[in-house]
């Protein structure tokens, strides 16, 4: 396959900010003035001007048209971004969001009017604490860190109550950045214990890191090499013998969901992803949706409010009456639309559904695991002998080795080929890494297409490998520089304004 | 266009396969030769070179005459810049300072020296910090942290360091005593410090912790400022020598003695570069804990620069008040520590995992072996 992004250009710079886009008095739609109420605003904080562009419908239209064709998205083409569950988001679940009775109400309606949606929460809780083996679970964090940091402060909450002084959280090499600063953040200090050769926690170091200081050990299970921690029940047991909590970070579900549950391995904090998991849109910092579920203990910690059924009565109601409870971290209950895209996708699935779901996720990550193991230049560092769960990491240690190629010239390259890059260079502890996840949405021809596009970019790394450094040339914008877009990124208008030269212009 | 120095010590590693531990002296070099002993340097040297030939055209050799770097540069099809003089055959000590020093005088960006660890001190008392410095392997000790892993290794590094693309690092150049080596005892101290180029790990930056992308100076504060937050009132700390626990010094707005071990008690210095006698003598050991940062290109803990803190004192510290502090970019090196106090029975009991504090807030389970 072959592909071309469109690149829309004019007057030196890409695609137009829609506030440069705007000419005084153009309207995209006009409305009468003949508002009745009358309302005080003392004159002082009134505001002459909004500073909003002024522009036409069409404008608009073509503006955010093009940026979409200048973008490349899980609705564009395969999206095997390693431990981000980057699955097909059906259109049903965007419909169910639109409704009129769940896009169109109000955070303060009283209760009485919003039944339908509190139904809609109070369900999908249950939902969630069957899947993942819990008692209760918040749906309010609006993002996976969100919950993240929600789980570190029940933990901190717990031992708090409980009034023992634990310092330290563990964390295993291999897990996302953000454990390390949801510790660290809540108050924690951080101890890494390392990988063993197979890839899993090494127990020894686990032995001697736990300690009555150990608040709690945070982990990804199938972590985060796509492989199953064998010994999750020792594991666990350690922790708990040490008075630790355990908890599980909800990133790889996609690779055990209706097979096992976090809560039955003796996890006491589990967390999901529903932007992950369950289909519902990636937020690139939000909007999402990381619900937190606790098993007994921490249960009366959780952050109010919480949706009750009263079964006298018929009626759901918030319940902010939790005298432990940790208070609010959340304006109101969290991103309500995500949850009912969620809650769409559980419905249409099915619980036969979602275990068929990570059956095929599964599969399709070994399907890929030995095809491209076989390719010359590619390899598994750790476990190469047992099946991998929903993701898989390969080396290109040996392919660099060979022509100087290196992970991130594949990832690059995968994007002229109409594939989006794989998340590389992650986790560290894989040389060259090269992180996949087919997730269960993908046919077998696309992972065919997939192999063929690694067969061929590892050939061109032997006979043209000035073509991968450049890569890619078929998008928008080819190589960015990584290290200015994560550490000065302009995403806010506030930010254009104040760094680029063009908000001089505006 | 980037000038690189080159300097060849031709008879570094001569001792090695003839069990002679070193060439440091012109006796023991005679001896070497006289039982035999072949040249490993220049072929380290070519092996190198060869696979930085592709590249020649964007940089400028400058070299020593002869076995010094001329005759090796020119096997890799190399036309160099030959400055300075030597009498081949009968190169020394004094010649690797020599063609130090003039190469600097060249304005050489990066200098890459083919020896062991007599060839990096001898570069370290001609030119200190000024030039950053890159060692590959060639010697038979093999202690200081410049060294490559391999030739090619370091070849990939020069061309990395030629792109712009290498953050520079101070490097630990150690000073093994040869005599007690032959003896069959390892005894070394730590000389002085030099600057080299290393390659930080690649990650992409979403996922991780962003620790691992600060530079090393930036990661040594971090560390320092954890320790000394939990720094307890009345306990006296052994702060061992290294650039790391100088750091925990400065950020009491003390000076640390840099290569020897000094005491704090209170957030003070109270002694600086302290013998082991000291501090048996003067301090309560009931009351104390040590700090340490791995020194050296292969992570030992103990027995390395460091022997004032000798097995007597460890003893009567115990292993649980053993602070070990370390910057990720050091731990991605070394991976695992080590131990050699000379009493293995206590090396023993070090050996497993132990916390080593690498940011701030931030502890790594590392492995002693």
């Amino acid at each position: 396959m072959s592909f071309k992004q469109a690149r829309w250009e004019g007057d030196g710079c890409l695609e137009k900010l829609v506030f440069e886009l705007g000419r005084k008095s153009r309207r995209g739609s006009f409305f009468k003035s003949d508002v009745a109420e009358e309302v005080e605003i003392p004159k002082k904080l009134r505001r002459a001007s909004l500073g909003l562009p002024e522009i036409s419908e069409p404008d608009v239209v073509r503006h955010f048209t093009r940026l979409s064709e200048m973008n490349f998205s899980v609705d564009s083409g395969f999206y095997p971004l390693g431990s981000c569950t980057m699955k097909y988001n059906p259109k049903i679940n965007e419909e169910m969001a639109a409704l009129d009775g769940l896009a169109n109400i109000h955070p303060l309606q009283d209760e009485d009017t919003v039944q339908g949606a509190l139904e809609l929460m109070y369900r999908l809780e249950r939902m969630l604490a069957e899947i993942g083996g819990v008692s209760r679970v918040c749906l309010q964090p609006s993002a996976g860190a969100h919950g993240e940091f929600l789980g570190m402060a029940l933990v901190r909450e717990h031992f708090k109550l409980k009034n023992e002084k634990r310092t330290e959280v563990i964390v295993p090499d291999s897990a996302h950045g953000t454990n390390f600063t949801s510790a660290a953040m809540a108050g924690f200090n951080v101890v890494v214990v390392p990988s063993n050769d197979k890839g899993r926690v090494d127990l020894d170091a686990l032995e001697k890191a736990i300690s009555n200081k150990t608040a709690a050990l945070m982990l990804t299970n199938p972590n985060t090499l796509g492989l199953f921690e064998f010994d999750i029940s020792k594991i666990a047991k350690m922790v708990h013998d040490a008075g630790g909590l355990l908890y599980y970070d909800g990133a790889n579900l996609n690779g055990i969901m209706g097979k096992a549950r976090p809560g039955d391995m003796g996890f006491d904090i589990v967390h999901f992803n529903l932007h992950k998991t369950f289909s519902t849109p990636h937020g690139g910092g939000g909007p999402g949706a990381g619900p937190v579920g606790v098993v007994n203990g921490p249960e009366k910690l959780l952050p109010t409010p919480v949706v009750e059924y009263d079964e006298k009565k018929g009626r759901y109601y918030f319940d902010y009456d939790r005298p432990n409870s940790i208070g609010k971290i959340n304006s109101f209950y969290g991103n309500f639309g995500v949850l009912v895209k969620a809650y769409a996708y559980i419905l249409t699935m099915g619980a036969d559904g979602l275990t068929e779901a990570t059956e095929t996720a599964v599969l399709n990550a070994n399907y890929l695991m030995k095809k491209i193991q076989a390719i010359h230049g590619f390899s598994l560092k750790y476990d190469s002998e047992t099946p991998c769960k929903h993701e898989v990491v390969i080396s290109a240690e040996h392919l660099k080795g060979e022509t100087g190629a290196t992970a991130r010239d594949i990832a690059k390259r995968l994007l002229d080929h109409g594939i989006h890059a794989p998340t590389y260079y992650f986790p560290p502890i894989v040389p060259e890494s090269l992180m996949i996840e087919p997730t269960e949405t993908e046919s077998k021809e696309e992972l065919d297409n997939f192999v063929r596009a690694m067969k061929a970019i590892n050939e061109e790394a032997r006979k043209s490998p000035e073509r991968l450094r450049g890569a890619p040339s078929s998008t928008a914008i080819g190589r960015l520089d990584e290290v200015k877009a994560s550490r000065e990124p302009v995403i806010s208008w506030m930010t254009f304004m104040a760094k680029s030269p063009r908000g001089n212009n505006i | 266009m980037k000038k690189l120095g080159l300097i060849v010590n031709p008879v570094a590693g001569m001792g090695g396969k003839v069990g002679l531990k070193g060439t440091d002296g012109r006796e023991i070099l005679q001896k070497a030769i006289s039982l035999g002993a072949k040249h490993v340097s220049p072929g380290r040297a070519v092996q190198m070179l060869r696979k930085l030939a592709p590249l020649k055209g964007n940089f400028q050799l400058i070299t020593y005459p002869r076995e010094m770097g001329e005759d090796e540069a020119k096997e890799a099809g190399f036309s160099p810049n030959v400055i300075g003089k030597i009498e081949p055959g009968k190169t020394m000590s004094s010649d690797t300072k020599k063609a130090a020093h003039d190469l600097v005088g060249e304005g050489v960006d990066l200098m890459v020296i083919v020896g062991g660890d007599g060839t990096v001190r001898d570069v370290h008392d001609a030119i200190g910090t000024e030039v950053p410095v890159l060692g590959v392997p060639a010697g038979v000790k093999l202690h200081s942290a410049v060294f490559s892993t391999n030739p090619e290794t370091a070849a990939d590094t020069v061309m990395k360091f030629m792109w712009d693309e290498l953050p520079l690092k101070e490097a630990e150049v150690m000073d093994v005593d040869e005599d007690a080596y032959r003896k069959g005892r390892l005894s070394s101290k730590l000389y002085g410090y030099l600057t080299a180029p290393y390659e930080p790990t690649l990650m992409q930056g979403s996922k991780l912790a962003s620790i691992e992308a600060e530079s090393e100076a930036a990661q040594q504060e971090d560390i320092a400022k954890h320790v000394v937050e939990n720094m307890i009132a009345g306990t006296v700390y052994i702060l061992g020598p290294g650039t790391t626990t100088r750091a925990v010094a400065s950020a009491l707005g003390g000076q640390k003695t840099l290569l020897g071990v000094d005491l704090i008690k209170d957030r003070k210095i109270i002694a600086r570069d302290v013998s082991e006698k000291q501090i048996l003598d003067n301090i309560s050991l009931a009351n104390c804990k040590v700090i340490v940062s791995p020194i050296g290109g292969q992570g030992f803990i103990f027995g390395r620069g460091n022997q004032q803190i000798s097995p007597t004192v460890l003893r009567k510290v115990g292993r649980e008040n053993v602070l070990v502090i370390a910057t990720p970019q050091k731990l991605s090196q070394t991976k695992v520590l080590r131990v050699d106090t000379g009493d293995s029975q206590l090396d023993g009991q070090m050996k497993g995992h132990v916390k080593v504090v690498v940011g701030y807030r931030t502890i790594r389970m590392v492995a002693v072996v």
